[in-house]
């Protein structure tokens, strides 16, 4: 099993979710995040005084799928979420060592 | 006749009524503007402190500020005040009646309980524009104890002086409706308090520069200007101390326009002046500006023209924004800018009186001027200096890290927000 977490636009989440969903995803954990890559930060005023702006709102989007829905999820998250802008974000894939569904005890790929 | 008499005294005692309630409301407004521009986890302490000492400064005033500033007699320096308002009475209708219709003016016109209901809400305004200067740091009790000798006497003090027809008055030193006795007055103390309190942390750093430490809720701060601006027309409305006849009420009018005129002038040249400066619209400049205008025409709301009176208010919302940089320059750490738009602005509202009124001069503007802050800063500063030996004023570091919320008030402003509550919701 493997989580797949990808920090996105915050605007991108509504694609995102529709895009997993047609691809049979059937769990997701949102998060609100800040953060930034390669570009360095800018800066504002406020009431005369500079503040330097270099974390941006972003949302995490993690779901836990099989070791062979992997490549669909990247595919399917990266062709939603992208915008061939600066600060489209990332994708990360973890090793997940077990999942457990609360309600009934299932475990293992059952319980994604 | 009598009718009439009848009439005109209950109008105009509703009048002074109306206008108390329209001004208590900008508690609200200050309550507001101030809760807005301050950071979340110093909320709830600043709310405090805006509730506290608007009660404090009307239970002060009653026991002793109201007869200081309105003493049956005095020397023009000292008033011969004793403690009688807080045990009630009123003018009785057979007196009231039994006076020369031709000179009803000049007499008993309306109830002196209004007066002092009318009066008490600006003792109040004055002592609040000082919290919002101190925010964020300043110890809520040390402010609690310096409001108690602010409402009860420096305040009554300078405002016998003028309106209590001390010597101030005796010089025609002209102020309708307190740019000098209530804005300059307020701010004054609130920078004596600033001296001595020091600059929030992280504000300013040892190498010259100035961090931006921005408000955590825009909307209520917008709030609160627009409630202040609504006070605003009880505030000079109201200062014209009669409405109950043809002149009068055309007086009224001309000071409602006046008023309303100054704050859109006010708000547009701050937003200019903001936008040429920053780059941007800073809405907290649009803000300040609105209030600056107001500001500067409560000194003088009737005699000017509608357009002058806008001028007046655009220069204030100009001046307000330098001020705002200048005293970071100066690193005097002022949160919502009270200094600058009571303050500073509070002295081109005096100064411009000459300007539409004939009857005033340069000489006694800067006279009144020139007293009222020195007395509002001297005794305020050895306010402020006894209160920090006895108790401190400042919290300590790790509580305004903290912020003040958690440490003097035991509770957040945005417990859902901010998670101390737990994820219970």
């Amino acid at each position: 099993m493997k989580l797949v977490a990808a920090i996105i636009k915050p605007f991108k989440l509504d694609d995102v979710r529709e895009a997993l969903s047609e691809i049979g995803v059937t769990g997701i954990t949102v998060t609100e995040v800040k953060g930034f890559g390669r570009q360095k930060g800018h800066t504002e005023l406020y009431r005369g005084a500079e503040y330097v702006v270099d974390f941006l709102p972003k949302i995490k989007v993690e779901v836990a799928v099989d070791d062979g829905q992997v490549d669909a999820v990247i595919e399917s998250i990266s062709g939603a979420a992208k915008t061939g802008k600066i600060g489209d974000g990332k994708i990360f894939v973890y090793e997940l060592a077990q999942a457990v569904r609360i309600r009934t005890g299932e475990s293992g790929s059952e319980a994604l | 006749m009598e009718d009439i008499l009848n009439l005109r005294y209950a109008l105009d005692t509703f009048y002074f009524l109306v206008s108390g309630a329209l001004v208590m409301w900008m508690a609200a407004g200050f309550a507001m503007l101030e809760s807005g521009l301050v950071r979340a986890k110093n909320t709830a302490e600043i709310l405090t402190k805006n509730v506290a000492l608007f009660a404090i400064a009307c239970i002060m005033y009653m026991v002793m500020g109201y007869n200081i500033m309105y003493p049956a007699d005095g020397n023009g320096f000292i008033p011969a005040f004793d403690f009688a308002f807080m045990f009630g009475g009123d003018n009785a209708a057979a007196d009231v009646l039994a006076q020369d219709p031709a000179a009803w003016y000049d007499g008993s016109y309306y109830s002196g309980m209004s007066d002092f209901f009318f009066q008490v809400v600006f003792v109040a305004t004055a002592m609040s524009i000082v919290s919002g200067a101190v925010a964020e740091r300043m110890k809520l009790w040390a402010f609690l104890l310096f409001a108690v000798v602010m409402t009860g006497f420096i305040y009554p003090m300078q405002g016998y002086w003028k309106w209590g027809g001390g010597f101030l008055d005796a010089a025609n030193f002209q102020d309708f409706a307190g740019s000098g006795v209530v804005h300059l007055c307020g701010a004054t103390a609130a920078l004596a308090g600033v001296l001595l309190l020091g600059a929030r942390k992280g504000k300013y750093t040892a190498d010259g520069r100035i961090n931006a430490i921005p408000g955590a809720n825009l909307p209520m701060a917008t709030l609160g200007t627009f409630i202040l601006w609504l006070g605003w027309f009880g505030f000079n409305g109201g200062s014209e101390l009669v409405l109950s006849n043809v002149d009068e009420a055309n007086a009224v009018a001309a000071v409602f326009v006046n008023t309303n005129m100054a704050a859109a002038g006010g708000v547009v040249a701050a937003l200019i002046t903001a936008r040429i400066l920053f780059g941007k619209a800073d809405l907290t400049m649009a803000l300040n500006g609105a209030l600056a205008g107001l500001v500067a025409i409560t000194a003088e709301p009737l005699a000017p023209t509608p357009l002058w009176a806008t001028i007046v208010g655009a220069i204030g919302g100009v001046i307000v924004v330098f001020s705002i940089i200048g005293l970071d320059k100066l690193k005097l750490d002022d949160p919502v800018g009270a200094i600058s738009v009571h303050g500073v602005v509070g002295m081109w509202g005096l100064l411009a009186v000459p300007m539409s009124n004939g009857d005033a001069t340069f000489g006694a503007q800067i006279y009144g001027l020139v007293v009222i802050l020195a007395w509002t800063f001297v005794a305020s500063f050895i306010t402020w200096l006894v209160i920090k030996a006895v108790m401190g004023i400042r919290v300590s570091e790790e509580e305004e890290y903290e912020g003040c919320d958690v440490s003097e008030c035991g509770l957040e402003a945005y417990p859902e927000f901010t998670g101390a509550k737990g994820s219970g919701r």
